[in-house]
């Protein structure tokens, strides 16, 4: 279990590492950087000797790889810069909005879940009955949906024309205001769900062992909780770590749309004023965010895979 | 001894069938959009007409400046359709090459690469997307590089995957025996095997890269307006839900339809030319 | 004559396919005592393993028992519920599969997948199965049971494996054990183990054997009689000695000069192994007349229109050749 983890987080950290180098050389290398676009968009103009004063103190004068070198020390022990607006640490932003940005993911998966896989299940136990034609081709149209005009028409309904909850904000942080956007957001994996654990609880019905299964005499419920449930879990558990792990990030239009506070909106609102360095923290929590949920999926996989503990 | 226990499915036949239409109607009205528009989708604003709701005349109703939404909407496609097709050319050819490198090559090429494509698969492909448009600036350009170059890591994997089968069954090294240079053996012994699963790919990403467009328009870093893009035309909409819900009901709809066409077109497709792979997205 | 345990009559499997139904088997018939050991040979397509499956009453779509009896102790099975099949199955047959790889439960330890038997058929308490289940392990052999019960699938080789489902079929004590290729995937000196572990148990317990391969060297050793079965019927119906002493149905000699014998060479002076010309054809094609025409040496007009009858054999043995009786 121990070398499970070890093992999983070392291979975390070259790509922990490339993301970061990513991050860096996108917004400086490439053209359009802070400060020439700064000038650029015309709504501010700063005066050169400003300009010289700022360059020098975010060390935007140094040649790359020293200031590449100095950006990663500074990661790696948690400081993320600071935001060129309002010129608080990235973190201290980051921080304000991580909280949200949980509540909304795992709201928006743990629907996904109840939801998908459930109904993926009961589609598979009943191949071509109508509740797996119904199931797929709804999965299928939540695959093509797209989130914020789902999420718009959602507004629409049940906040404009029903008034049954708030249509946007994030209120008190209650129950009310969650639904919606978790609603919205949970749409695309719950289809995805619904469809793999079809297929996996499909594959694991027509398993060798499920016949063995059913030559010991065993009812078809039992065959079920005894030895597909498990199997197709298994094969059910990668989507949900991928699917899960990149929420995150697919939060960025939902949680704009709703004025929810999250990391997503955050990252759209600092795109929007330039603001590299919180743009570049906020990738890297996503990042960050995506890499922990799937490390955690690896731990959840060798606690019911026995192949993988003893491998 | 192997039961012939798969059933013929026959919902394959029924989504490719549907997907294909869907998908060749948006061609269509892409195609011929001069030819069905009712107005011009950018010049043809009229203030007096604003806000109509849809009647006989203004199919889909019209906007806050008085344009023909059905005539945006039919617009529209063009940009939807060449960002989905150029898109996945690129993905394609990135994929391809990336993969069939990796695999033919090995060593540490093939390390360099599985490390770029955990790499993609760590950054979900709208964020990175999000950067990408943040440091071009938004346009159609930047839109087909943002999402051309950022979710080529199914098709890597799936060419990568090919050759090493491929290796293992000797077929490569039969190949160099007979003198045959490494081009040569990648073009002609290795590509025309993974063209069934890259055309399903290409199929189902085209339908991604519609929603991310749709995203990076209505975020405002894609198509800005008043050029007709459906994401865009929903990012005006938004304010005016509660006076014209029209506004958005429509572009949306397209959107809908559209992907859903891909998407049922992608899933026939894989029936008739990847029939031994299980769901491949994620 | 004293009933038998197990009597299958006239059976006729159908495959449902788009439109057409094809016959996968058909005029299938063979009776198994009991304690007896009863071998099913042919090479694979040929419907010994759905025929298994139907005894099991496992067969699923498209595959459907047609038509035909399948009597098991005197009463009629082929048109059993569910709720019936699931008393027969485990309890009074037991059944081995080819792959000991993949029809054991991956998630599951060695030990619980046996004591569901118990828990199943018995009534017995989770506690009680396992204790029983490292008793079962005991008596197939397997060393340190107590420990071996833990493990999963994984953890054994293919030899303990097999034994593990030996142990499943046998748990409850059945009448009839179905082997379907039970040594196939084995190493051959693995294979030999689990067969004298199949024939001592069985022995000991008066379990009777119906025996699916391949390999009419195995099979013969092993039972007393033999069927073999070629497209979906049963060509050859003999007593194990006599079919190799004196193969009547061509398919059946093509078989017996295939295999390499020792002592035979002495005998019989330097001869080549001998194959079977030609393929097994596909459920859909299968010729008109007798099925092996065209890969019989001694076809004549007659093979190529009329399908043959059943012709008895001087030993108690059957034939369905047209150049015979």
């Amino acid at each position: 279990m121990l070398s499970v983890l070890t093992r999983r987080l070392l291979n975390v950290v070259p790509t922990l590492l490339s993301v970061i180098a990513l991050v860096f050389l996108l917004f400086s290398v490439l053209p359009g950087s802070f400060m020439s676009s700064m000038g650029e968009d015309g709504r501010t103009t700063i005066d050169p000797a400003v300009m010289e004063r700022m360059k020098k103190e975010m060390g935007l004068d140094d040649p790359l790889p020293t200031r590449f070198a100095k950006y990663v020390a500074s990661v790696a022990v948690g400081d993320f810069g600071k935001s060129f607006r309002t010129r608080e640490p990235v973190t201290k932003l980051i921080g304000q909005r991580i909280w949200p940005s949980l509540k909304l993911v795992f709201a928006a998966m743990a629907f996904a879940i109840a939801i998908g896989v459930t109904l993926g299940f009961f589609a598979a136990l009943k191949p071509g009955s109508p509740v797996d034609t119904i199931s797929m081709v709804g999965a299928i149209s939540g695959l093509s949906l797209s989130q914020f005009w789902f999420g718009l028409m959602l507004m629409y309904l049940f906040a404009l024309k029903l008034k049954w909850l708030p249509s946007f904000g994030y209120g008190d942080g209650g129950l009310s205001h969650l639904i919606l956007p978790a609603v919205a957001l949970g749409v695309g994996p719950m289809a995805l769900l619904a469809r793999t654990t079809r297929a996996a609880v499909l594959d694991v019905l027509n398993a060798d062992f499920v016949r063995t299964a059913r030559s010991k005499g065993m009812s078809e419920r039992l065959v079920v909780k005894w030895h597909v449930l498990r199997n197709a879990l298994v094969l059910v558990i990668t989507i949900v770590g991928l699917q899960f792990g990149s929420l995150m990030g697919q939060a960025v239009v939902v949680e704009k749309l709703f004025a929810w506070p999250g990391v997503g909106s955050l990252m759209v609102d600092s795109v929007f004023q330039r603001d590299i360095p919180a743009v570049q923290g906020c990738i890297l929590m996503i990042v960050l965010f995506f890499l922990a949920i799937n490390t955690l999926v690896d731990i959840a996989y060798s606690v019911i895979d026995p192949r993988i503990r003893y491998r | 001894m192997k039961l012939p226990l798969k059933l013929p499915r026959l919902k394959g036949g029924t989504s490719l069938w549907v997907g294909g239409a869907l998908v060749g109607l948006a061609i269509t009205v892409a195609i011929a959009a001069p030819l069905i528009a009712h107005t011009d989708p950018v010049l043809d604003a009229n203030l007096m007409n604003a806000e109509i709701p849809p009647d006989a005349e203004y199919w889909f109703g019209t906007d806050a400046q008085g344009r023909d939404i059905y005539s945006r909407i039919v617009y529209g496609s063009r940009i939807s359709l060449t960002v989905g097709v150029v898109s996945q050319i690129l993905n394609s050819l990135i994929g391809v090459t990336l993969g069939l490198t990796a695999g033919y090559w090995g060593g540490w090429w093939d390390d360099v690469v599985s490390g770029l494509t955990n790499l993609m698969l760590a950054i979900p492909s709208l964020v990175f997307a999000l950067a990408i448009m943040a440091i071009l600036g938004p346009g159609l350009v930047s839109l087909l590089v943002a999402l051309g170059l950022t979710a080529w890591s199914y098709s890597c994997r799936v060419a990568r995957a090919q050759v090493l089968s491929l290796k293992s069954q000797g077929y490569i090294q039969a190949a160099r025996i007979l003198g045959y240079g490494d081009l040569r053996i990648m073009f002609t012994q290795v590509l025309p095997n993974v063209l069934g699963p890259l055309i399903v790919i290409a199929t189902l990403g085209m339908g991604s890269a519609i929603l991310s467009e749709a995203a990076l328009s209505f975020l405002g870093l894609g198509i800005r307006p008043p050029f007709p893009s459906w994401g865009s035309m929903l990012s005006e909409a938004r304010d005016q839900i509660t006076t014209a819900p029209w506004l958005s009901v429509f572009p949306g709809l397209a959107i809908f339809l559209t992907v859903l066409g891909l998407n049922l077109l992608g899933d026939g497709l894989r029936d008739i030319l990847d029939p031994q792979s299980k769901t491949r997205r994620s | 004559m004293t009933q038998p345990l197990l009597k299958v009559e006239d059976l006729r499997i159908a495959l449902a396919g788009d439109g057409v139904t094809h016959n996968a088997v058909e005029n299938v018939s063979f009776e198994i005592g009991r304690g007896e050991a009863f071998g099913l040979v042919g090479e694979s397509g040929c419907g010994k393993s759905i025929s298994a499956l139907a005894v099991m009453g496992l067969l699923k779509r498209p595959l459907s028992v047609a038509s035909g009896r399948i009597v098991l102790d005197g009463r009629e099975i082929q048109d059993a519920s569910p709720a019936e099949w699931r008393n027969l199955r485990g309890s009074k047959i037991g059944m081995i599969f080819q792959e000991p790889m993949t029809a054991l439960n991956p998630l599951s330890p060695v030990g619980r997948q046996i004591a569901e038997m118990f828990v199943l058929h018995e009534g017995a308490g989770w506690t009680e199965a396992m204790d029983r289940a490292e008793e079962a392990l005991r008596q197939v052999h397997v060393p340190s049971p107590e420990r071996r019960i833990k493990d999963f699938p994984h953890q054994l080789s293919g030899g303990m494996r097999q034994r593990v489902m030996i142990a499943i079929a046998l748990a409850c004590g059945p009448d009839l054990l179905i082997a379907d290729e039970p040594t196939t995937a084995l190493d051959v000196t693995v294979q030999a183990e689990i067969i004298d572990l199949m024939r001592e148990l069985c022995a000991a317990k008066g379990t009777a054997i119906l025996m699916i391969s391949h390999d009419l060297g195995l099979v013969a050793n092993m039972c007393r009689r033999v069927a073999v079965m070629y497209a979906g019927r049963i060509v050859e119906s003999r007593p194990a000695d006599a079919i190799f002493a004196t193969p009547s149905h061509p398919y059946t000699q093509g078989l017996v000069d295939s295999l390499p014998r020792l002592g035979e060479r002495s005998r019989r002076g330097r001869q080549k192994l001998r194959e079977i010309t030609g393929v097994v054809p596909a459920i859909s094609s299968y010729p008109s007349g007798c099925r092996f025409n065209p890969r019989c040496p001694a076809a004549t007009e007659v093979c190529r229109e009329v399908a043959p009858g059943i012709s008895p054999l001087p030993d108690d043995g059957l034939v369905r050749c047209h150049h015979h009786g």
